[in-house]
């Protein structure tokens, strides 16, 4: 009965969620925090805080630490499998049939009219990360990481990896006092 | 040496995009590309298709490219990739990570790198309409891409339709 309800939980949470992992996160509070009752508010923020602190997606952490909260380590593998399996099969079996009339003419029309849809949506997510840094960064300082990132990546093809390590370092290394200093004049602006 | 090749792309992908899923986007698109599995057109496909179903992106992701370049084991091991390690990490380090969720060094380490991954998915976009733009001209890129901006954004209409209405303009129009 345990493992069927951590089942449905996050099967609803995932079925019912637009818009990647970040965006179903309030409905798998939802189904943990209110119907369910296997955390309090304050446990879901600290599981959740925790979360965004390492890489991946943000929407299997969640539930698979909850799965193995609830029903340990078959808890775990249940609730991960309720939230990705449903829609990994959908998408290969729309994708792959497909790609199986690729030839036809509609079907090329089709994946024409797909393209600016596809940028529209990046462009959207684009600003999303924008707007999320400057709360943070401020205008100047994101503008400038922006500019620079674009130099490093665009013009001298540096992997992004070697990019977000180093940044990852400075988060680490950076001393604490001048960013707290930064935080509460952002806080009084 | 394939499968250790899948296993290998996603889980770079996923350990350097901090951020959720969307954030390694772009890092899976580099992987995806750069080795040559899909083509932009193939993942921009596998993109839109995704963002119109439901549940988390990167493991739709990932679980597509890996069956098409090694079937269902191909599968299972880019999600394995992309799931497993941080999830891991999450479950071992609990405590440790309980401590200090609140430093902010911690905090940083997510906003440090959101403008990078901001680059990351505006080039992607870019290439996006860079690609449409030779594909359909101007006239229906633009026609296409304010309308599906103001049904997304302004009218908030569900992505699924606006895929299904982009496929239907476009396997009667184009």
């Amino acid at each position: 009965m345990k493992q069927l309800n951590i089942f449905i939980a996050l099967f609803r949470s995932s079925m019912l969620g637009y818009g990647g992992g970040p965006s179903t996160i309030p409905l798998v509070h939802k189904e943990v925090v209110e119907r369910f009752k296997w955390m309090t508010d304050e446990e879901f923020g600290d599981v959740l805080a925790i979360g965004n602190t390492l890489p991946g997606p943000i929407n299997t952490k969640m539930a698979g630490y909850i799965g193995f909260k609830v029903g340990g380590k078959i808890g775990m593998i249940n609730a991960t499998i309720a939230t990705i399996l449903p829609t990994i099969i959908l998408m290969v079996v729309l994708l792959t049939t497909l790609v199986t009339f690729k030839d036809l003419k509609w079907v090329q029309g089709m994946t024409k009219a797909i393209v600016p849809v596809v940028g529209v949506m990046l462009g959207v997510l684009t600003w999303q990360f924008i707007e999320a840094s400057v709360k943070g960064l401020k205008w100047p300082f994101t503008i400038g990481h922006i500019l620079v990132g674009i130099v490093l990546m665009q013009y001298f093809h540096i992997h992004p990896g070697f990019i977000i390590g180093g940044l990852l370092l400075y988060a680490v290394v950076k001393p604490t006092k001048s960013v707290e200093g930064k935080k509460s004049k952002g806080l009084s602006a | 040496m394939v499968y250790w090749n899948i296993f290998w792309a996603f889980f770079v992908a996923n350990i350097l995009g901090y951020g959720g899923g969307p954030a390694t986007i772009p890092l899976i698109q580099k992987e995806v590309v750069t080795r040559g599995w899909l083509t932009h057109q193939e993942f921009n496909e596998a993109l839109a298709m995704g963002n119109s179903l439901p549940g988390p992106i990167a493991t739709k992701m990932a679980g597509y490219i890996g069956f098409h370049e090694g079937g269902i084991l191909g599968s299972f091991l880019a999600v394995f990739a992309t799931v497993a390690p941080s999830l891991i990490l999450m479950l071992t380090l609990m405590g440790i990570l309980y401590k200090y969720r609140h430093s902010i060094q911690v905090k940083r380490m997510t906003l440090y790198v959101k403008p990078t991954i901001a680059v990351l998915l505006g080039v992607m976009a870019y290439n996006s309409f860079h690609d449409s733009y030779f594909q359909i001209g101007i006239g229906q890129f633009l026609f296409l891409g304010v309308i599906s901006y103001i049904l997304m954004e302004k009218v908030k209409l569900h992505p699924a339709f606006i895929v299904m209405g982009a496929l239907l303009y476009g396997g009667l129009n184009l």
